[in-house]
């Protein structure tokens, strides 16, 4: 394909439109400013020479001129999909489409970018050739879906665009009420706080369950998100159904040498007030030669004092995961963090990972069977309740899953002993099993 | 174009491996990083535990981009980077470079071609993007002009790192919030019941689905003009847009009645604070395309606000829940009103039930 870039380079003089191009005033207001401008690159696209998308692009700079200008948006969606699948693409139709008919039709498909937003400069390039032949020449890197969206494609083009895409090892990502394209951090690519193989995790997960991505028959979406610690770089407590959040249950590791430099180069007062002071369950003191004490037991792994003395503080050793269900935003009872239903899920070997598997498609299963139409998990929870949520997971109760105990006496406590016997019985377990491990 | 290729299987490959895309120091290095700095804004440098180091230089994008702009950029990561590039959640783009000596280029580069080289650490990073009027089928507003409105703005707190903590800023362009919690969000606030077309209702939505999706169960069927239709009990209604999705005809937008709300102290991270909701500051701005101006001018009073007052490492919200709210209200001039009392399920616990109170 040709890559011929003097459209990119052309001035695209204000308010002296080429014969059959639509005027842009306000949208010219959009090309000055040091950020670099969306407007600019529609342009490019409508003025490539030769190239079957610039009508589309011109009648599409067109419609959004008037979106602009009546302070509405024309779109409606419809039905568009690939032979075998029954989601992944965004239709979207004109309602205008009498005034700007070349982009009467604008379909948008979702498609899945490798796990963490690698690229090479070759993988991008072939995918804006493949693009250019059967779409419009818009691609946003990415949606807040996680998918890259190809954006702008006929009825007729979308499966010959999603078939070369499909051959070069890309698949469709989700939308409707389905499994939906996932996210994951950078994490052990590239950074030190990482304390579980995101990659492996997302690509495990999500590549066992493409069954309810690509056919959509769940209650509503149901989204995983991958973050390698308590920073959560891809927003999936609140973002999303079943967040998987790096963390370690041993001592956080500490470089006394490092702390000192740390304390040496801010001095002693900033050090206080920045770290010490900021830990938000006073675990850290400063020692009267500049080393740190560290209250393990106290720590929550927040990460604030790692991310400030990252050469003096690591996770532990013994890592794996927080697991929170049930974040969305407002639709439809309002916004719901996730919340912890498992304080740590060991993520080290491959049957661990096999394990999270297995937990996810209990979860999964239970959305399919119980929840109701258009409700997202952490609505179930609310409806039914945590004690009955957890029995129908298989997780026992944990005073990691909240704030405090209970303030309301509105309960039936009848079998309360016969609870507490469990929990003692599950402590008994779980100290045998540490004491069989060491 | 035959019958056979019509009907080609598609191979559920699903989330592509990374490993072939990655740069070949972190895979290398994969899962063996030990720390990392920052060297100057919009440039990391993490080390492994072998002693590999890896640069990285951070560079803002229009995330809606055109061929071009991305060929663009594959011609500086093969001319002054090394062929591998990965993009951040918020849709900055970043080079790796296995040499301290390439960094200084690459960013001449970038910063010559017009994309601007930041987002790190304690800056005012890339706005978390959403839709609008590009390509969504609901929205109340665009995405990418607010976005690129605002960064114009705030392109030189993207180039330095000179906030007290980094700030997170998002769009949404209706009330379903795709942009997320934010620092600072900007957001549609709908002001007006939708306006229902009584020809359509029937023909084109589920009415069932529609009066179960009210939140406030506003919405009952009735027959209007003899036909069957919904109808919405005003009083009621809360403005959400939730039945606009499912049902068309039920117009949730309006030329005027669309309006922008501003929120604060959103964070997903849960560094020193647990991830927290942002909370509502000034709403019924206008919805004024192409540059927002109101719209900027409330972001840019918070910002300076929060960067001339707050300590380091405090996000917006932390910063706030120091100071106070009534101490935000003062430092910033914007007015308290009755619509920032919550009325929402669990409104009780977002008030104060203490007798502790700030003058």
């Amino acid at each position: 394909m040709s890559q011929d870039k003097t459209g990119s380079d052309r001035a695209h003089g204000k308010g002296s439109a080429a014969a059959g191009q639509h005027p842009t005033p306000l949208l010219d207001q959009l090309e000055s400013g040091p950020w670099p401008s969306f407007v600019t690159g529609l342009k490019r696209l409508r003025d490539a020479p030769d190239k079957p998308y610039a009508p589309m692009m011109n009648d599409l700079l067109g419609q959004l001129e008037h979106s602009y200008t009546e302070r509405l948006g024309f779109w409606k969606g419809g039905t568009v999909s690939v032979f075998g699948y029954g989601g992944g693409v965004i239709p979207r139709f004109s309602e205008v489409a009498d005034r700007f008919p070349a982009s009467k039709e604008f379909h948008t498909l979702r498609i899945q970018p490798p796990a963490g937003y690698h690229y090479t400069t070759d993988l991008l390039r072939q995918l804006c050739d493949i693009w250019e032949r059967y779409g419009s020449g818009l691609v946003a890197l990415h949606g807040q879906s996680g998918d890259i969206m190809f954006q702008g494609c006929s009825t007729e083009n979308v499966q010959k665009a999603f078939d070369e895409f499909n051959a070069i090892g890309f698949d469709l990502g989700g939308a409707g009420p389905a499994l939906r394209t996932s996210m994951s951090c950078v994490g052990h690519a590239r950074c030190e706080m990482s304390c579980y193989d995101e990659v492996k995790a997302h690509r495990r997960v999500i590549n066992e369950f493409l069954d309810e991505m690509h056919r959509p028959a769940l209650p509503y979406k149901f989204k995983f998100k991958f973050s390698g610690c308590a920073n959560d770089c891809v927003n999936a407590i609140h973002r999303s159904d079943f967040a998987v959040i790096g963390t370690w249950r041993d001592d956080m590791k500490v470089d006394q040498a490092e702390v000192k430099a740390y304390v040496a180069k801010v001095g002693r007062k900033y050090a206080i007030d920045h770290v010490i002071a900021m830990c938000p369950t006073r675990a850290l003191s400063l020692n009267d030669d500049d080393t740190l004490d560290v209250d393990n037991r106290s720590c929550v792994r927040c990460m604030h004092c790692l991310n400030v003395m990252p050469k003096a503080l690591s996770p532990g050793d013994v890592r794996g995961a927080s697991i929170l269900m049930g974040g969305k935003r407002a639709l439809k009872i309002g916004d719901l963090m996730g919340t912890m239903i498992v304080p740590f899920f060991k993520l080290e070997t491959d049957e661990d990972f096999e394990r999270l598997v297995e937990f996810a498609r209990r979860v999964i299963d239970f959305f399919a069977e119980n929840a109701l139409e258009h409700e997202r998990i952490g609505e179930t929870m609310d409806r039914i309740g945590l004690p009955a949520f957890l029995e129908a997971i298989g997780i026992d109760p944990d005073p990691n899953m909240v704030n405090h105990p209970r303030t309301s006496c509105y309960v039936r406590t009848d079998d309360f002993t016969d609870e507490a016997a469990k929990f003692f019985e599950r402590k008994a377990r779980e100290a045998g099993l540490d004491v069989a491990a060491d | 174009m035959s019958t056979a290729e019509q009907l080609r299987h598609p191979i559920e490959s699903g989330v592509p491996d990374p490993f072939p895309f990655m740069h070949p120091v972190l895979k290398k290095n994969y899962g063996a990083w030990v720390w990392h700095d920052r060297p100057r804004p919009g440039v990391l440098r993490h080390v492994a535990k072998n002693g590999d180091e890896v640069w990285t230089v951070r560079a803002g994008t229009q995330r809606q981009m055109d061929v071009f702009t991305i060929r663009t950029l594959c011609d500086i990561a093969d001319r002054f980077a090394e062929g591998y590039v990965r993009f951040t959640t918020r849709s900055s783009i970043e080079f790796m470079v296995s040499a301290a000596d390439k960094v200084a280029p690459l960013v001449e580069a970038l910063t010559a071609a017009g994309f601007p080289v930041g987002g790190t650490g304690n800056s005012v990073t890339m706005i978390s993007h959403t839709q609008g009027w590009l390509h969504c089928d609901i929205p109340g507003t665009d995405a990418s002009g607010v976005v690129k409105s605002m960064m114009d703005m705030l392109h030189a707190e993207f180039v330095a790192e000179e906030m007290p903590n980094r700030v997170h800023i998002t769009t949404s362009c209706c009330q379903i919030n795709c942009g997320g919690q934010g620092d600072i969000s900007i957001n549609v606030q709908y002001t007006k019941p939708p306006k229902i077309n009584h020809d359509l209702v029937a023909k084109v939505c589920e009415r069932p689905a529609v009066v179960a999706r009210c939140p406030v169960a506003a919405i009952r069927p009735a027959m209007v003009d003899g036909k069957p239709s919904l109808e919405v009990d005003e009083q009621k209604c809360v403005c959400c847009g939730a039945c606009y999705p499912p049902c068309p005809p039920m117009q949730i937008n309006g030329a005027d009645s669309t309006k922008i709300a501003v929120w604060v102290g959103g964070k997903h991270s849960n560094a020193r604070s647990k991830p927290a909701f942002h909370k509502l500051v000034v709403a019924n701005l206008p919805n004024n395309p192409p540059r927002w101006p109101e719209v900027a001018e409330v972001v840019r009073t918070i910002l300076a606000t929060y960067k001339a007052n707050a300590k380091d490492y405090e996000r917006i919200g932390e910063w706030i829940e120091r100071i106070g709210w009534p101490r935000f209200f003062e430092l910033t001039g914007f007015a308290f009103t009755r619509h920032h009392l919550d009325t929402w399920t669990g409104a009780r616990k977002t008030m104060n039930m203490s007798a502790h109170v700030r003058f």
